[in-house]
């Protein structure tokens, strides 16, 4: 379950963003740019013959004292970021690499939509509620 | 039967008290109440010379339930058509009327002579289609929906007693598109959604107007309908705005707006041909977006209905994906709020399903299905189907899909009317498996599961691959071999992708397998499997024979399906009997073929493998030697620098 899960365009905007509502979301987003350094990090460390081979699920990207930041990049760029509680130790890499994949999927679905443009912000009520079914539930 | 009213009337505008006709005073006062109110306002001073407006008359009639039939038979007998309107006395005699068909008396004359309750209708509730027309938001509807209620009223009813009611009438729907249409001659001014489409309105109503007389006169037939719907089609192509317009009051319903009348589907499927002329393909996506932005909705509902209606999320609609959002257009420009899922009568199986059997009961298509058994496959096959255009079925589907596509095409051409028709006279197993699956059929190949969420998602199963094809000797036939190979254990590697086969099998030995193999004789196939594979281990002559046999088995596979192949295969080598038992002699020309071409590809294989190893040996010598004088290397390009000064 995660606390936050944001989409990320190729020049590096928010597509979308939510957070399960505390009183400091602010702190997530911030997480989530700062790790957008690792992102870039990992995805130049391939280097360019190996971008084909590169795997699209980037794992942990940077641990903090009370989250855990997991990226998922794109074969067009597009980055999932997602800020996991760290004292939710039952998420396995599986979980999060199905989780990324549901979200990859939700976000494919949106671009099939013409209505979209890609690079708009993200207002899809499926992916909201796809996202929704993936945060932690706030009691 | 005629001339009773006829004289009971006495000709045009006569009182109701130059009647022959009973009227016990409840009977009066409430005639005269519905009458009143039948009529156009302006009128009511003089209810003795009015005549009540066909259309309202209409209207009640259909309030009151009866099938469309018994109306007409009403309106015949009580001289209305006769006299082309509905003068007093004819009101109150089909009044009359109707309280006899509704006690369940034939229209008669006769019936109404005897004592009869008041003839009911359904309350005309103004009050619930105001609640669903009046969003805030919604420009230039307002003031459609003080007009519209009347009409939502009686489509309400006509639509859900057409829809109860009918089991046969291919005519019922025509019944409820007249009342609107004459409706629309009086609102058909105020409608502002454009100035074309007033225009366009006007035409419109004028056409509705003639096949509403007509209608009168000469009952609904389906030629009528074809036309309106034809003529709906070429002047309303131009604008969407204006298209939506003859859809607004049929749209509703007031238990279920999202359910898809006759008149819009054909409607419905008239835009869809204007748009993409073959109605089993698709809609792709960017001309479904020029499209539905004609209605001027804003981009974020349109977008979100595209979500709702594209079940199968591949970009593009099909017919029935193409008609629920149109629907839900329509739904939204008149004020209903798009639901957060799609409705279930617009999913595009339901849609499929009911665009074929557009008013028979569910029972009847049901009792159809179940004398059918080849239609329950039809339609699971169609359910199963996939959903994206490029998942390829099976090729048996896809000659299954080319007749039902013809036929297809052909039905659709035809008003949907006939169909209903001709299914009741389908009655031969064969024939109506057909038609079944011509019903299944509107859903084109992208059809997906039934419940949405599995259609939202991306992960349908693909349909069973076509059958591998019987190469002799391919990659994948030689991956099947690395499988054998792995289980003996044997496998050598070579340079060469496909797996390498061990050692070449010296010829004779083949050969002598071959012989060996032809007297065989079938049954022994599987007997000598356990030996043979203790046998095949030892010798190595086995492991030789593999790659010859590898095609055989490939043929023997599909001929043989008891046969288990792992097991085989290594049986196959040694005898190399059991694959040409069966089609002994064409199959052992080939197989032979195909070993010889095996074993020349073996050898090459180890020529390579043999110049390979030698290169790699030297170039590791070379290699020793320059790591030895590695240190200098890094300084050579300095030394050649310093030289080139």
């Amino acid at each position: 379950m995660a606390v936050c899960i944001a989409v990320i365009a190729k020049e590096n905007y928010p597509l979308y963003i939510r957070s399960i509502p505390t009183e400091n979301e602010l702190k997530f987003h911030y997480t989530v740019h700062t790790s957008l350094d690792v992102v870039d990090e990992k995805i130049s460390a391939m280097g360019k013959a190996l971008v084909d081979q590169r795997e699209l699920y980037l794992g942990l990207l940077y641990p903090t004292e009370d989250y855990k930041v997991y990226g998922y990049v794109t074969n067009s760029k597009v980055k999932f970021v997602m800020v996991v509680d760290s004292s939710n130790t039952a998420l396995r890499d599986n979980e999060i690499r199905s989780m990324f994949r549901k979200l990859h999927n939700s976000y494919t679905d949106i671009m099939c939509n013409p209505f979209y443009n890609p690079g708009d912000r993200i207002h899809s009520r499926a992916f909201d509620n796809m996202v929704t079914s993936m945060m932690m539930q706030v009691c | 039967m005629e001339p009773g009213p006829a004289g009971a009337v006495g000709g045009t505008g006569t009182g109701s008290g130059a009647l022959f006709l009973p009227l016990s005073d409840s009977e009066q006062q409430r005639y005269s109440e519905l009458f009143a109110r039948c009529c156009p306002p302006g009128a009511a001073a003089a209810p003795p010379e009015a005549a009540a407006g066909g259309s309202s008359v209409g209207e009640l009639f259909r309030a009151s339930q009866l099938p469309p039939d018994t109306l007409h038979q009403i309106t015949e007998v009580c001289g209305a058509k006769r006299v082309g309107y509905f003068g007093p006395a004819q009101f109150y005699i089909a009044l009359k009327l109707i309280a006899a068909a509704q006690s369940g008396f034939p229209v008669r004359i006769e019936s109404i002579k005897n004592e009869l309750p008041l003839p009911r209708f359904m309350a005309l509730k103004n009050d619930s289609e105001i609640r669903y027309g009046n969003p805030a938001e919604l420009h230039g509807v307002k003031f459609q929906v003080p007009h519209a209620t009347l009409e939502k009223n009686s489509y309400k009813r006509t639509d859900e007693g057409d829809k109860q009611e009918h089991k046969s009438p291919p005519m019922s729907p025509i019944c409820s598109p007249p009342a609107s249409p004459s409706s629309y001659q009086r609102t058909s001014l105020s409608y502002g959604y454009g100035k074309s489409r007033n225009g366009l309105e006007q035409q419109h109503g004028a056409s509705y107007e003639v096949r509403h007389s007509t209608h009168q006169q000469d009952g609904p037939s389906s030629g009528n309908y074809g036309a309106k719907s034809a003529c709906a089609c070429s002047t309303l192509n131009r604008s969407l705005s204006a298209e939506r317009e003859p859809l607004d009051s049929s749209a509703h319903y007031a238990d279920d707006p999202w359910r898809i009348t006759e008149e819009q589907r054909d409607y419905y499927v008239n835009q869809f041909r204007s748009l993409q002329p073959d109605l089993n393909s698709f809609i792709s996506g960017s001309v479904a977006k020029n499209f539905f932005t004609k209605s001027k909705l804003p981009i974020p509902e349109l977008s979100h209905i595209w979500e709702l209606s594209d079940v199968d999320c591949d970009g593009a609609l099909t017919l029935a994906e193409f008609c629920a959002a149109f629907h839900l257009v329509v739904a939204r420009k008149n004020g209903y709020q798009l639901p957060e899922t799609l409705p279930e009568t617009l999913l595009p199986d339901y849609l499929q399903a009911a665009s074929l059997k557009p008013l028979h009961d569910c029972t009847l298509f049901d009792s159809y299905s179940e004398s059918l058994p080849g239609n329950q496959q039809t339609r699971d096959f169609n359910r199963t189907e996939k959903t994206s255009a490029e998942e390829v079925p099976d090729n048996s589907a896809l000659i299954q899909d080319a007749k039902k596509d013809d036929k297809q095409v052909l039905k659709t051409s035809i008003a949907i009317k006939p169909i209903p028709k001709e299914f009741q006279h389908l009655t031969v197993k064969t024939v109506a498996q057909e038609s079944n699956a011509l019903k299944a059929r509107p859903r084109s190949r992208s059809y997906s599961s039934t419940s949405i969420e599995d259609a939202m998602r991306k992960g349908e199963e693909p349909p069973t691959p076509p059958p591998r094809p019987q190469k002799s000797h391919s990659r994948a036939s030689s991956l099947d071999l690395n499988k054998i190979f792995q289980q003996n254990a044997q496998a050598m590697r070579s340079g060469w992708l496909p797996p390498p086969p061990p050692a070449l099998p010296p010829r004779p030995s083949v050969t002598q397998t071959e012989q060996v193999s032809e007297v065989e004789l079938h049954p022994q196939m599987n007997r000598p499997p356990s030996q043979t594979e203790e046998n095949s281990s030892i010798k190595k002559e086995v492991v030789l024979a593999q790659p010859p046999s590898k095609p055989v088995r490939r043929k023997f596979r599909p001929e043989t399906q008891a046969l288990e192949n792992p097991e085989l295969s290594p049986t196959i080598n040694v005898t190399s009997s059991l694959p040409a038992v069966k089609p002994h002699l064409p199959v052992q020309k080939q197989s032979s073929k195909q070993k010889r071409a095996i074993q020349t590809a073996i050898r090459k294989n180890k020529e390579a493998n043999a110049v390979l190893a030698r290169l790699n040996s030297e170039l590791q010598q070379q290699l020793k030697k320059t790591y030895g004088k590695n240190k200098i290397n890094p300084m050579l390009p300095f030394i050649l620098g310093k030289l080139s000064h």
